[in-house]
């Protein structure tokens, strides 16, 4: 059962009794309609709807949705893409695989609208290779959205064509950056590539220009088409609209997934009230609010902000309102919706150094800063839990990350240095402390998480 | 290189899906590995004539994503996931009970073939965790009792399997 503080549009019909993901299911529940309305609408209308209803993408970093689409390079005469992430390799985010496995006849419907508003003929999602069964579950989707005349050669008897071809990834972080993700779908390795020239809108899949878009966003570009790009701008708050899919993981009593209004929620009443607070016994210690990449905060940090309006507030921790902005206010972001939290049980050093294993891993290795300097800080991270921390290593883990982030082909430098920059900031003492805090004994109930 | 005839079905099917045939790539390795168990050198070979890419094309992508393997498995794959939503919760003691469970170093074979244990990165499952995969199934809130418990079932299909 949904919480009452949330308000579900995308996850309406999640985990109810009787909701299943094929076809005549997603029929009995309206589905289909808004395709079959917006077809019968001019493309630009579309688009229009959904500037108007204010729609940021919600893969990581909230760009304007209907901006983007309008940047598509149309001069050229080149056929256009639209390529659906489905990737979904953000640590702590979840949100899609429950759209893909429960609901992916809604995705088919938001890719078909976004298709006739742009004029797309040929959509690939792209999804990651550890969802085998999600995979089987679209393509299912897809032929039975076809045999039904949503998706093909001739969408409910208008003429226009457009085909859905699913494309497994194999495991690589990096093909979630979208320039990534078409070198992958273009059979290569993943190297993300340099803007400019390289703007999807303009070079992107086949040289081609192409639209990249989360899941998510896809859902909810559905919710608009039906609902209006104005109604759609009225849920939520301004510039943040819409509702939000959040991610909750790690020390709270109730993990999951949630939907609220964008804006309308803070971080204190997703963690205390919807969540159920802290395990019996503990206090949050500290929380990254927009999946693995995005800046920690620390439970405690007080926030003096400018509001919108030139008032001031100041905010803790559980005031701050969930939406890009108020977050990216904060020093942190939205990011994709991950929420991982940590309680007062966590060696945060430690945490910080199970998250550089990941980006070392990760790390495609075009880049020198980024391929050196992200195993350089889990050396560093894993040599302090391993018994051999040095006073100065906060600073030499900030300085390893400052050289990193901006001097990168993509976000990935940022990605990898905003965790080390953030926890080394934040948790100074314990950095500055840890050849003597690394030393205690360990509590009974120590969990090792490197 | 001998497919199975329906992997070759659906590899001819797969290249339609794009107008440049090295695109088919990732799905060709996928099914190659699906038929074969892992992709040997005949394999980059075969594929990269089939989508008309010279080996190395091929070859870099098998060294690069996370997925593909070189060398045969066990016949169960585990793969416990390491990154931190899951570690917070546990997922570090789960990856020490299976590999005691199976008498296994990380990221090897147990002796008798019979699993390949290995810890994986972030399976986006993070609201559930710890999670395990078994070859293609998702294993959810699996802390040490279940983890034991799914060691227990994989143990009774290699029996009733006649192995063991």
């Amino acid at each position: 059962m949904p919480h009452p503080a949330e308000r579900r549009l995308v996850f309406e019909h999640l985990d109810e009794p009787g909701y299943t993901p094929d076809l005549p299911c997603y029929l009995r529940y309206g589905g289909y309609e808004a395709l079959r309305k917006s077809v019968q609408r001019q493309p630009a209308e579309l688009v229009d709807e959904v500037k108007r209803s204010g729609l940021r993408g919600r893969g990581g970093a909230g760009f304007p949705c209907g901006v983007k689409w309008t940047l598509l390079d149309r001069r050229s005469g080149k056929p256009v893409y639209l390529i659906v992430n489905a990737d979904e390799s953000e640590p702590g985010t979840f949100k899609d695989r429950y759209i893909i496995h429960q609901d992916p006849h809604q995705l088919i419907e938001g890719i078909m609208i976004t298709c006739w508003a742009n004029q797309v003929h040929q959509a690939y999602i792209y999804i990651r290779g550890e969802f085998p069964h999600g995979a089987r579950l679209l393509e299912q989707a897809i032929a039975e959205a076809r045999a039904a005349g949503f998706v093909g050669p001739d969408v409910l008897g208008t003429g226009y064509s457009c085909e859905i071809f699913v494309h497994r990834g194999a495991g690589a972080y990096i093909c979630g950056e979208e320039t990534g993700l078409i070198e992958s779908l273009e059979g290569k390795r993943p190297y993300p590539r340099i803007k400019p020239p390289y703007f999807p809108a303009v070079l992107g899949l086949y040289q081609c220009p192409t639209i990249v878009n989360n899941v998510e966003t896809l859902c909810h570009v559905k919710h608009i088409a039906a609902m209006g790009g104005e109604a759609f701008a009225r849920i939520g708050t301004l510039n943040n609209t819409g509702t939000r899919l959040l991610c909750v993981s790690g020390h709270v009593q109730h993990p999951g997934y949630f939907e609220v209004e964008s804006g309308k929620v803070t971080l204190g009443r997703l963690l205390n009230e919807i969540c159920g607070g802290p395990r019996p016994g503990r206090q949050f210690k500290a929380v990254i609010p927009g999946g693995s990449s995005s800046k920690i905060l620390r439970f405690g940090e007080r926030f003096k902000i400018k509001q919108p309006n030139g008032s001031m507030v100041e905010w803790g921790v559980e005031d701050i309102p969930m939406d890009f902005d108020s977050l990216a206010s904060c020093g942190s972001m939205g990011g994709s919706g991950g929420v991982i939290v940590m309680d007062d049980s966590v060696d945060i050093v430690a945490a910080l150094a199970n998250l550089n294993a990941f980006y070392a891993h990760e790390s495609c290795g075009q880049c020198t800063p980024c391929r050196e300097g992200s195993l350089w800080m889990k050396k560093i991270t894993a040599r302090m839990v391993h018994g051999d921390a040095r006073p100065q290593d906060g600073e030499l883990l900030k300085s390893v990350a400052d050289q990193i982030a901006g001097r990168t082909i993509c976000p990935f430098g940022e990605a990898c240095a905003w965790p080390t920059q953030s926890f080394v900031l934040k948790f100074a003492g314990e950095f500055a402390g840890y050849a003597e805090i690394g030393k205690q004994p360990k509590a009974a109930d120590h969990v090792q998480i490197v | 290189m001998n497919l199975k005839p329906e992997t070759l079905e659906k590899i001819d099917g797969v290249i339609t899906h794009y107008p440049v045939k090295r695109s088919a790539a990732l799905p060709l390795l996928h099914l190659v590995q699906e038929d074969q168990g892992f992709i040997a050198p005949e394999a980059i070979e075969w594929i990269a004539e089939k989508l008309e890419l010279q080996p190395v094309n091929v070859y870099e992508l098998v060294t690069f994503y996370p997925m593909f393997r070189q060398q045969p498995i066990g016949r169960r794959h585990i793969k416990v996931c390491r990154t931190l939503s899951c570690a917070l919760v546990g997922g570090f003691q789960v990856c020490e009970e299976m590999r005691k469970q199976f008498d296994c170093a990380l990221g090897a074979t147990s002796a008798d073939g019979e699993v390949t244990i290995e810890f994986v990165e972030c399976l986006a499952s993070c609201g559930t965790g710890p999670v395990v995969m078994i070859d293609d199934e998702l294993h959810e809130k699996v802390h040490v009792a279940r983890a034991r418990e799914l060691a227990a079932q994989i143990r009774a299909v290699a029996a009733a399997e006649g192995r063991a």
